[in-house]
């Protein structure tokens, strides 16, 4: 049972790991994206119609391009998102909290309009859609993994885009810690205005660290819909995974590495309910809060520990304008 | 000119609106040279040495480098000449070490910060700095900042490097390991410019003096051949006659005694040392020193918003006869006793003002407390607002424009006016003229005479030696913190002014 409960943590913390990693890619820059979560919604849903579209005109479905295509629509969708909030954000220099939440708004409404319209075109009696086709060429899984006994349950069972997800924290990891743009990105989320005078182009490095940071949390969209979900889209299912992603940058302290951890934990804490026999509804949703709960921990901790590495870039959420100085 | 020149700039103007900040100017340093530029506040040095580093672009003129004209649009362009300045306020990001913040935005082949931590603790070496390359910034003190400032900018190969005031953060014994380390540099054949205002460190260090005087270039000298007294008289220049009417104080009564007072600010460094002076009612104290040196923490410690380690103010109240302390009150309940703090702070709208609101909402500002209901009471403070803008003759468009978009003149009226109309017992302004054309500044200082004619005590903190001498009827001057002299205003020589100013106590004692 406790193999079968990390399976089902890993597969709730995915999409979080995405959504986290992302984030903590956009707000290096300084950049406090609370679009996340829909951000995460439209990666799904156009990841959605991409399959959608593909399954409706073939009947042999071609492993690679059942694969390739909702990947595709999926960053496509989350680019152009990370694209508006960078426009508004940085070019336009408008708010980034009421930027980040109007996206959000706006990617459940989008998300939620082309899923209604997706669920009428199939004249199905459920208010749901299934891609169980594509779904199935997501959800491969190395063949040898069960003949490993639980060492290939607890880690080689799972899909591609898992590994996927673990490869992106930790390349991630490497990337702001090791090269020299890592650490240019860093200093625009610490300091612009020293960074500027270094002769670092501050609304580049913005601007592609807070699209490549939507990209990343948009497949968090898609691996929720083809992995968790089996490849079911149903309109609001989705629910408030966009926000444990962001609970989860805290929780991780901007590093991609401990979101690895961070986010089967949260996946952990999110399922432990079913774990426990004899709850009640009351008590499941209390248990739910756990997530949340342990974010406000880890945030009064870091708070009280006062060290300077972990707390958020000194320039989340301003933006930045060379003049007023 | 000598052949051999790093940097020569010729007839270099520049002007701000109809402000003059540097007029004329021509200067030359050589290699292997150390030339320092000297001048009171205001004088231009800063927005001379801004455009050779190329963060301002000059009206007219030429600048040389190595014999060739060369234009400097750009930091960038600056730095390709290898020019470096090192500013007065650090550019390092907190969370990074020294070497990351050396090499930050630098293209220079692989990327490997041990490798370059070795190349920093090389230089360092070289110049007989002492650093720790893997020491977060956060960790350091001001002067090790200042080091790595200093190191980010010969990393990049600077020849030529500026700095501005460098010594004004620093402990005499930093700021004389500072001076070994520059002299090490000239002898490597680099050219520095030293902005400073501090006479004795001019003559220990540099080759040459350029002396500036608002804005204009006075001269430069051999530092060898000349002495304190006559670069003071350069840098000050002749005594102006201003003709600001100075009445006799009427019956002066000790209205503020200010005694031992002693100030740290937030990162522990002593910003009033012992001071001790008497405010008089009907007699205008004037306060002078160099930016800097403790005025604005003086005044915030009498109204109460700084925090004293030791020392009393004791106010004599003539409603009550009573002597309080004013230590042991809140500001607020100074404020009530009718002491008034007017401080016009260098960006303006920063400390008094809201920017946002108009002047009625800003008139509130000071009497909201006043209110019975909970709504708002905005008739009073109207004809508060119309009566100062009638009187002080406030250009703008009604007293519902907000604030910032007044000029800066029209917003001191308004914030001195307000000041003023609470009939105050003591009134500190601090540089109430700045940037202000020379009408305004005689508004101002028509309105502080009132003032002292109706017997309030007025402390004026001011920049302009010529003004404090004609205004003022006490001066005293303040230097690092510690109060350096007391002059009459009437007897008040500029040149004694201005060496009290530069005779901070706690001056390095280099060589």
């Amino acid at each position: 049972m406790l193999i079968a409960f990390l399976q089902r943590a890993v597969l709730q913390g995915i999409p979080l790991l995405f959504g986290s990693t992302g984030e903590i890619l956009t707000e290096k820059s300084g950049n406090l994206n609370l679009g996340t979560a829909g951000v995460m919604y439209v990666g799904g849903i156009s990841g959605v119609i991409g399959s959608f579209l593909y399954e409706q005109s073939h009947t042999d479905l071609n492993a690679f391009w059942a694969i390739f295509i909702p990947i595709l629509c999926c960053l496509f969708g989350s680019l152009v998102m990370g694209l508006i909030y960078s426009f508004l954000t940085v070019t336009l220099r408008a708010n980034q909290n009421v930027t980040g939440l109007a996206l959000t708004t706006f990617g459940v409404g989008f998300g939620n309009f082309f899923g209604g319209s997706l669920i009428k075109l199939t004249k199905s009696d459920v208010p749901s859609i299934t891609l169980s086709r594509t779904s199935l060429f997501f959800n491969k899984s190395l063949p040898f993994a069960s003949n490993l006994g639980w060492f290939g349950k607890v880690f080689l069972s799972y899909s591609f885009l898992t590994y996927v997800a673990i490869a992106i924290a930790l390349i991630m990891t490497f990337y702001l810690n090791k090269t020299r743009s890592g650490l240019n990105l860093k200093a625009v989320g610490e300091n612009s205005a020293t960074a500027d005078a270094a002769g670092i182009n501050v609304y580049r490095y913005k601007y592609f660290s807070t699209c490549i940071g939507s990209m990343v949390a948009g497949l968090g969209g898609l691996y929720y819909v083809m992995d968790y979900a089996s490849g079911i889209w149903s309109n609001d299912a989705f629910g408030d995974r966009g926000w444990l992603a962001i609970a989860l940058v805290i929780f991780a302290i901007w590093r991609p590495n401990m979101s690895i951890i961070g986010s089967i934990l949260f996946g952990g804490l999110f399922i432990v309910h079913n774990y426990i026999p004899n709850l009640s509804m009351g008590d499941q949703e209390l248990f739910q809060m756990l997530p949340y709960v342990v974010t406000i921990i880890v945030l009064i901790v870091i708070s009280m520990r006062k060290r300077r590495e972990n707390q958020p870039p000194a320039c989340l959420g301003l933006n930045y304008f060379r003049e007023d100085r | 000119m000598s052949s051999n020149a790093a940097i020569e700039l010729k007839h270099i103007t520049k002007t701000f609106g109809s402000i003059v900040a540097n007029k004329d100017v021509s200067l030359t340093v050589r290699r292997g040279e150390i030339l320092s530029i000297l001048g009171e506040n205001g004088s231009g040095k800063t927005t001379l040495m801004n455009m050779i580093s190329g963060i301002y672009f000059p009206d007219s003129g030429q600048i040389f480098i190595d014999g060739k004209e060369v234009v400097i649009k750009s930091p960038r362009d600056a730095f390709d000449y290898k020019i470096g300045m090192i500013h007065q306020h650090f550019k390092l990001v907190d969370v990074f070490s020294a070497t990351e913040n050396i090499v930050l935005g630098l293209n220079d082949g692989k990327f490997n910060i041990k490798e370059s931590a070795v190349k920093v603790k090389a230089l360092a070496d070289k110049y007989g700095f002492e650093i720790d390359p893997a020491k977060k910034i956060y960790d350091m003190s001001v002067s090790e900042k200042q080091t790595v400032e200093i190191l980010k900018v010969l990393y990049r190969g600077a020849d030529i490097l500026i700095l501005d005031e460098p010594t004004a953060v620093l402990t005499p014994q930093e700021t004389s390991k500072l001076f070994d380390v520059l002299r090490k540099m000239k002898e490597d054949g680099k050219s520095i410019i030293i902005i400073t205002h501090k006479l004795h460190e001019v003559l220990s260090l540099s080759d040459y003096v350029a002396v500036l005087r608002k804005g204009e270039y006075i001269g430069t000298v051999k530092t060898s051949e000349t002495n304190e007294s006559e670069l003071t008289e350069m840098m000050v220049g002749k005594k102006i006659d201003l003709n600001i009417k100075r009445e006799k104080p009427v019956n002066p009564v000790d209205r503020l005694v200010v005694k031992g007072l002693n100030c740290v600010n937030r990162e522990g460094v002593k910003v009033l040392n012992n001071v001790s002076f008497t405010v008089r009612s009907g007699e205008i104290l004037g306060i002078a020193g160099i930016a800097g040196s403790g005025q604005r923490e003086l005044l915030e410690a009498i109204a109460g918003l700084q925090h004293l380690e030791d020392g009393d103010i004791f106010y004599n109240n003539p409603k009550t006869n009573h002597v309080d302390n004013l230590r042991d009150k809140t500001p607020v309940q100074i404020r009530e006793l009718g002491v008034r703090l007017s401080f016009v702070p260098e960006d303006r709208l920063g400390m008094g003002l809201v920017g946002n609101m108009d002047i009625i909402d800003n008139m509130m500002l000071r009497s909201y407390k006043k209110g019975v209901s909970p709504f708002l009471e905005r008739k009073t403070p109207k004809e508060l607002a119309e009566k100062i803008i009638e009187s002080l003759e406030v250009v703008t468009p009604s007293a519902q424009t907000p604030v910032r978009r007044l000029s800066g003149g029209n917003v001191q009226k308004v914030l001195v006016g307000r000041e003023i109309a609470a009939t105050p017992t003591v009134l500190m302004v601090a540089y109430p003229v700045r940037g202000l054309d020379i009408n305004s500044s005689y508004m101002i200082y028509d309105l502080l005479n009132e003032q002292k004619e109706k017997g309030t005590a007025v402390v004026f903190v001011g920049e302009d030696l010529d003004v404090l001498i004609a205004l003022c009827d006490r001066i005293i001057v303040i230097g690092g913190g510690t109060i350096t002299g007391e002059v009459v205003g009437t007897e008040a020589k500029k040149e004694e002014i201005g060496l009290l100013m530069t005779k901070s106590s706690g001056g390095a004692k280099d060589e």
